[in-house]
């Protein structure tokens, strides 16, 4: 027993265990919040029958999947059908494997750890690709064929915004890359007197194309190609598209945290007089108050057992600011905090940006990606470089 | 030891896939193959401790080169392809110079087999310098000119598409 819990594999063998367990709840939530926040957006109230205001509905929805009936088209090549939603999924989950949660938390820490995640990245365009060629209908395969122009022509503009932060870091690590910024005292997007704010949002238009979220989601247009690439995919499959979809927004999203917004480091990370108030007090008012809220909504409810739940929630809300007081559990997870904080603010833009932006056209999506990304993500590098060596 | 294994390993997926790439009908599938095959040079790659070559074999040849061929062939018509003969029928011929060219490939390699060696300590100490700065270094000190004259070569075929696939300019 103690050989195993000593062994240098046991950490990060438990974390990927969490993680592959935890990832797909995760991901479930982000769909009650996309859907709960558009529905604010276009002011619907959104799911609210499962559970107190809808907190039960992704459970409800994975169920669902779990159990609906799995169709494979008549001439569909079936091994590929089969293989090319896992495609999808296996890569989008390894991506978590190079992502540094905390300076503790964290699977592995390679020392080309970026490269890794935009090697996996392109090796999931291929689940698309091929599941939209295996399903043997029209509408998926132009879905994939687009996907596949998008998924490239985007990458490109990706690569430029990440090489721009990598220049300010100095390292391919994803910790180094946390440190470097650390050791500067500024978060990435603030580095080089404020310019690295162009990068950024060309990582962010990127980066919406990159997973194939509106107004960038032609490769599955519902009102011209009914779904893209997945429309023949049904339940638990189809399932697997869905859940890689959200594993890699959650990657993406990651990846700007840690390039741009300081991964794990808290506001102003090297001024020591505001650890109590930032690490200790702030998340203890934000969850505590979150409860609170959350309290304060019971008594609209009729539902006895729905009263239960809620109730249950807003008091697991208010320990767990409770528990962030006591200072070893702060140490370890203040960093997860705010990691978390600013990658759920990141997955909110994206949302936002679905709720807000009509969807582009091809050619619009072409030239925007061509014309616009590419030559400004190109001279932020270059402005970069001197702006950096000016610092210096 | 798991060294070993992993090697047996990714060249058993570098030599299936690519028997796999000359042998299966469908074009996909073929093109698939020959995705194995280059994730397991990448794997390779990563034994040999060049972390930054595995990257870029897998960002480059898995997520660009093979996502276009697959592009292309998706809108090809398989159907005729996958019902033409895939081999030829001068079997006599190709054997025989299969079998001529091994011989002497085999002689030579006998003949200078005191040449070979298992090489020890073949990989170098860890460095303090990370695989993708010394790459960076050589790239742009010593094969600088090379280097150089590859974008050139590159810049002219990026011109040369467009203006064969633009009809006005």
């Amino acid at each position: 027993m103690q050989a195993i819990l000593n062994s240098p594999l046991f950490i990060p063998l438990l974390l990927t265990v969490l993680i592959i367990a935890l990832v797909p709840l995760v991901a479930g939530y982000l769909t009650l919040v996309e859907r709960k926040v558009l529905a604010d957006f276009q002011v619907r109230l959104g799911p609210m029958r499962v559970g107190p205001y809808g907190l039960l509905q992704p459970l409800a929805d994975a169920l669902k999947l779990f159990i609906k009936e799995d169709i494979i088209p008549t001439d569909a090549d079936r091994a590929l059908f089969w293989f090319a939603p896992m495609v999808s999924t296996l890569t989008s989950l390894t991506g978590f494997a190079v992502l540094p949660f905390t300076d503790k938390l964290y699977i592995a820490d390679v020392n080309v750890g970026l490269l890794v995640i935009s090697a996996t990245s392109s090796v999931g365009i291929l689940g698309i690709i091929l599941g939209g060629w295996a399903s043997n209908s029209h509408y998926s395969l132009l879905g994939a064929l687009r996907s596949a122009a998008q998924l490239v022509s985007y990458e490109v503009a990706l690569a430029f915004a990440l090489l721009s932060a990598v220049m300010v870091s100095g390292t391919l690590s994803m910790q180094g890359i946390v440190k470097a910024q650390l050791a500067h005292g500024v978060w990435g997007v603030f580095a080089n007197y404020g310019f690295m704010i162009v990068p950024f949002a060309v990582y962010l238009i990127a980066a919406t194309a990159e997973t194939n979220r509106a107004p960038f989601d032609l490769p599955e247009a519902e009102s011209e190609l009914v779904a893209g690439f997945h429309t023949e995919y049904s339940g638990f499959r189809w399932a697997l598209y869905f859940l890689a979809e959200y594993c890699n927004m959650l990657v993406v999203c990651s990846v700007a945290v840690t390039l741009f917004w300081g991964g794990w480091l808290r506001p102003f990370p090297n001024v020591a007089w505001l650890e109590i108030p930032l690490n200790f007090a702030f998340p203890l008012i934000f969850f505590v108050g979150t409860g609170l809220a959350c309290l304060t909504l019971v008594k609209r409810l009729i539902d006895t057992s729905q009263k239960v739940v809620l109730v249950v929630v807003a008091l697991g809300l208010i320990l767990t600011g409770a528990l962030l007081t006591i200072p070893v559990v702060n140490h370890l997870m203040a960093g997860l905090f705010w990691f978390l904080l600013k990658v759920s603010a990141i997955i909110y833009v994206l949302v936002w940006f679905r709720g807000t932006f009509p969807r582009f056209r091809y050619d619009q999506l072409m030239n925007i990606g061509w014309k616009i990304a590419i030559p400004v993500g190109m001279g932020a590098v270059v402005i970069n470089a001197v702006l950096g060596m000016v610092g210096k | 030891m798991i060294d070993t294994v992993l090697f047996y390993a990714f060249a058993l997926l570098v030599l299936g896939g690519g028997l796999a790439t000359i042998t299966l009908r469908n074009a996909v599938h073929c093109a698939i193959a020959l995705i194995v095959s280059l994730l397991g040079v990448a794997g390779l790659y990563l034994l040999q401790q060049a972390e930054f070559l595995f990257a870029v074999q897998i960002v480059l040849y898995v997520g660009g080169i093979m996502l276009l061929f697959l592009f292309v062939i998706m809108l090809v018509n398989l159907d005729q392809a996958a019902r033409e003969r895939q081999f030829n029928r001068q079997w006599v011929v190709a054997v025989t110079a299969v079998a001529v060219v091994a011989a002497e490939i085999g002689y030579f390699l006998w003949r200078g087999k005191a040449a070979f060696h298992i090489a020890e300590n073949a990989l170098s100490p860890a460095s303090a310098l990370g695989n993708t700065e010394q790459i960076a270094d050589s790239l742009f000190s010593e094969y600088l000119l090379p280097f150089e004259i590859a974008s050139l070569l590159l810049l002219v075929a990026v011109v040369g598409s467009v203006v064969m696939a633009k009809k006005r300019i």
